[in-house]
């Protein structure tokens, strides 16, 4: 009783702390020349849902063992609060991580393999601890059988467990649910985030799917080439891109080039003109982030509104014509159509199947193509607009 | 119905015969290798006591020659299981760390230092101790160097002490204990270090709680090939020691092939076998590997 009072007391001052985590100049300069992450700066807000997003050798990772002290940094600082655990052996730091797959001790039981961190830290009496995670992870029937005699899903559990039964401040978890299968991950994801909100410990989160990251966090640093390109919500990053890295990394986009030809209205109404291939679409200037004339017109697929010509299209706004439906391809809860443009480009259209249509539109008929200007984005057309696309 | 039975019954006969004629290769090399040589050292081992080369041997069932043996050479069978045992100790703390260093830290110099390790192998196993008794002889350079940094009082010596038959097992059995343990470090994955220490345990603990365990059956298996054989070895005691060195395999040697007492050779060799194997078994349980048996 007074040992669970004490858990709870403790996991309580955690949070109560309120130790952020700071990443100040961050650098890993492998002895090969090759720069792993550049220069990051970081702060992860103390009790917060974080992820690290980015395709592999972004650098996620090795930031990740940094921060758990597995690797040295070339340059920079790492501090929780105001205490500065750079050099900190990794025994010493008050973080704790959950490997990609999963590191378990094969020749110990669940138990002993849960209860590893406390024995170290010298604590004789670890069953009421235990029991207590054990339950929370939902591994009570499996207590004493070793790891190879768990499925997978299972595995992952006992490497949460046995992380977060340490009470860290913070917990690492380096691409935890990248050895599950598709349906496990969804199930696992949900299971992260309730644990996450009942511990309340500060989760960092590394991953390549972004679907993951956005599902399980509260903010998503997007990682590319050793460096963060854009940081925000979930919501942020997707409706409002700022490179086109994120934009297509992040969902995916339709990137169509455009020349800035004036502005209109003032502060928050304010908006940018642009053409494209002869048409001026709108876009809200805080949705613009570049500072030059030409640009990349984004706009999200399933945003784009299409309607057979001859018939009224219900949007007002950005408005295109003269564009064909050259594929179709019916997914169940939607329909992707693939439209060819007037100036040859191929821009992708997500219809939800609300049955409003009655059918599909067919391959080869004629539309207009149509979005609310509220949706676009403009991006620097110095970017490669293929960046972070996956079949690239 | 009857058709089919007996299809089923010729089937049968057909695929245990292909499997009598499958096991048989590996039963005629026990029965020649291990079952008729074992059977006659048993009955060596029962032999009249008082025959000899020249008036034969005669089965008498004499168990007698046990006791004699084990009173007549306790102190041969003793000291073999003493050198073994300090040679067995001494392969496992060189060998583990040899094998640690190889499986973790030799990076792309790993296999320059595994073929390292076999490379004694191309040498005759006698001709590396007679090597060694020159480099341990008492005009040797090692000793002169050790007496010239008075490291070792004048008038002492090295060969033909039960340093040198120690150091001499030690040497000849290294490899067996390092191929094992290198086998089951090199299988352990190093993430294991890296979540043992970021779950508090200091570089310490970590090897005795996660890479000590792990590498048990390394352990067990390099133990039994280097003491098994180290316990009946008699060319070390016989080139590096002196009488006074003697172990049991130099007292067998002797009895076989000089005084041509079979009953008593054969009882001593019947006596080792039996302590070994108790050894062993009982070693092995404690380890809690009884699957490696």
């Amino acid at each position: 009783m007074s040992q669970e009072a004490s858990v709870t007391a403790a996991s309580q001052k955690a949070v109560e702390q309120g130790r952020d985590l700071h990443l100040t100049g961050l650098s890993k300069r492998y002895p090969n020349g090759f720069q792993a992450v550049k220069s990051l700066d970081l702060v992860v807000p103390s009790g917060s849902f974080f992820a690290l997003l980015g395709p592999s050798g972004c650098g996620k990772t090795t930031t990740l063992r940094m921060v758990a002290g597995l690797e040295v940094p070339t340059e920079g600082s790492i501090t929780i609060g105001d205490v500065d655990i750079t050099h900190e052996k990794p025994y010493r730091r008050p973080v704790n991580t959950v490997f990609q797959n999963y590191a378990l001790f094969p020749h110990l039981t669940i138990t002993e393999n849960v209860e590893f961190g406390l024995k170290r830290k010298g604590i004789k009496d670890t069953t009421a601890q235990v029991k207590e995670m054990l339950e929370l992870t939902e591994l009570t029937g499996q207590a004493a059988k070793k790891p190879a005699q768990l499925s997978g899903g299972q595995q992952q559990r006992v490497a949460l467990a046995r992380a977060l039964i340490n009470r860290p401040e913070l917990l690492l978890l380096d691409e935890p649910l990248g050895a599950l299968d598709l349906k496990l991950r969804r199930t696992m994801q949900i299971e992260l985030k309730r644990i996450q909100a009942e511990v309340g410990i500060t989760f960092v989160h590394v991953t390549h799917d972004q679907e993951e990251a956005m599902t399980m966090a509260d903010t998503v640093a997007v990682m590319n080439k050793g460096a963060i390109e854009q940081m925000g919500s979930p919501y942020q990053l997707y409706t409002n891109p700022m490179t086109t890295f994120v934009a297509n990394f992040l969902g995916r986009s339709n990137l169509i080039k455009g020349k800035v030809v004036g502005r209109e209205g003032f502060g928050a109404d304010e908006i940018v003109k642009a053409d494209m291939y002869g048409t001026t679409v709108s876009i809200k200037a805080s949705r613009v982030h570049t500072t030059s004339k030409d640009g990349w017109i984004g706009i999200r697929p399933e945003k784009v509104i299409i309607q057979p010509q001859g018939t009224p299209i219900d949007a007002p706004g950005n408005h295109l014509s003269g564009a064909v439906v050259v594929g179709a391809s019916y997914i169940g809860v939607s329909t992707e159509y693939t439209l060819e443009m007037p100036w040859g480009q191929e821009l992708i259209c997500f219809e939800q199947n609300t049955g409003r249509r009655g059918g599909l539109v067919k391959v080869g008929t004629n539309v207009d193509v149509s979005w609310r200007p509220e949706f676009a984005f403009l991006l620097d057309s110095a970017q490669d607009a293929d960046a972070g696309r996956e079949d690239d | 119905m009857r058709v089919a039975r007996t299809t089923d019954v010729a089937t049968l006969t057909r695929r245990q015969r292909t499997g009598l004629w499958l096991i048989a290769p590996a039963a005629a090399w026990l029965l020649i290798f291990f079952v008729i040589p074992f059977y006659s050292l048993l009955a060596t081992s029962l032999f009249d006591p008082n025959g000899s080369v020249l008036t034969g041997y005669k089965v008498t069932w004499h168990f007698a020659n046990f006791g004699h043996a084990i009173a007549g050479y306790w102190p041969e069978i003793v000291r073999s299981f003493t050198y073994a045992g300090i040679a067995t100790v001494l392969c496992l703390l060189l060998g583990y760390t040899l094998a640690y260093a190889i499986a973790f830290k030799a990076g792309r110099w790993k296999t320059l230092l595994l073929v390292m390790v076999i490379a004694p192998f191309f040498t005759s196993f006698l001709i590396r101790t007679l090597a060694w008794k020159l480099i341990l002889g008492d005009d040797g350079w090692l000793v002169n160097t050790f007496k010239t940094l008075h490291l070792m009082p004048q008038g002492s010596r090295i060969l033909a002490t039960p340093v040198a038959v120690i150091a001499g097992l030690t040497y000849n059995f290294l490899p067996f204990m390092i191929l094992p343990l290198y086998t089951s470090l090199e299988k352990m994955d190093p993430k294991l270090l890296e979540a043992a220490g970021d779950l508090y345990a200091k570089p310490a603990q970590a090897f005795f709680k996660v890479t000590w365990p792990l590498s048990i059956p390394g352990v067990v298996g390099g133990v039994l090939l280097t003491f098994i054989p180290a316990t009946g070895d008699y060319i070390n005691a016989s080139l590096l020691g002196s009488p006074n060195e003697r172990m049991v395999g130099n007292v067998i040697q002797s009895l076989f092939t000089t005084t041509g007492d079979y009953a008593q050779a054969g009882a001593l060799s019947v006596v080792l076998l039996v302590i070994i194997v108790a050894l062993v078994m009982l070693y092995v349980r404690r380890s809690g590997s009884e699957d490696l048996l």
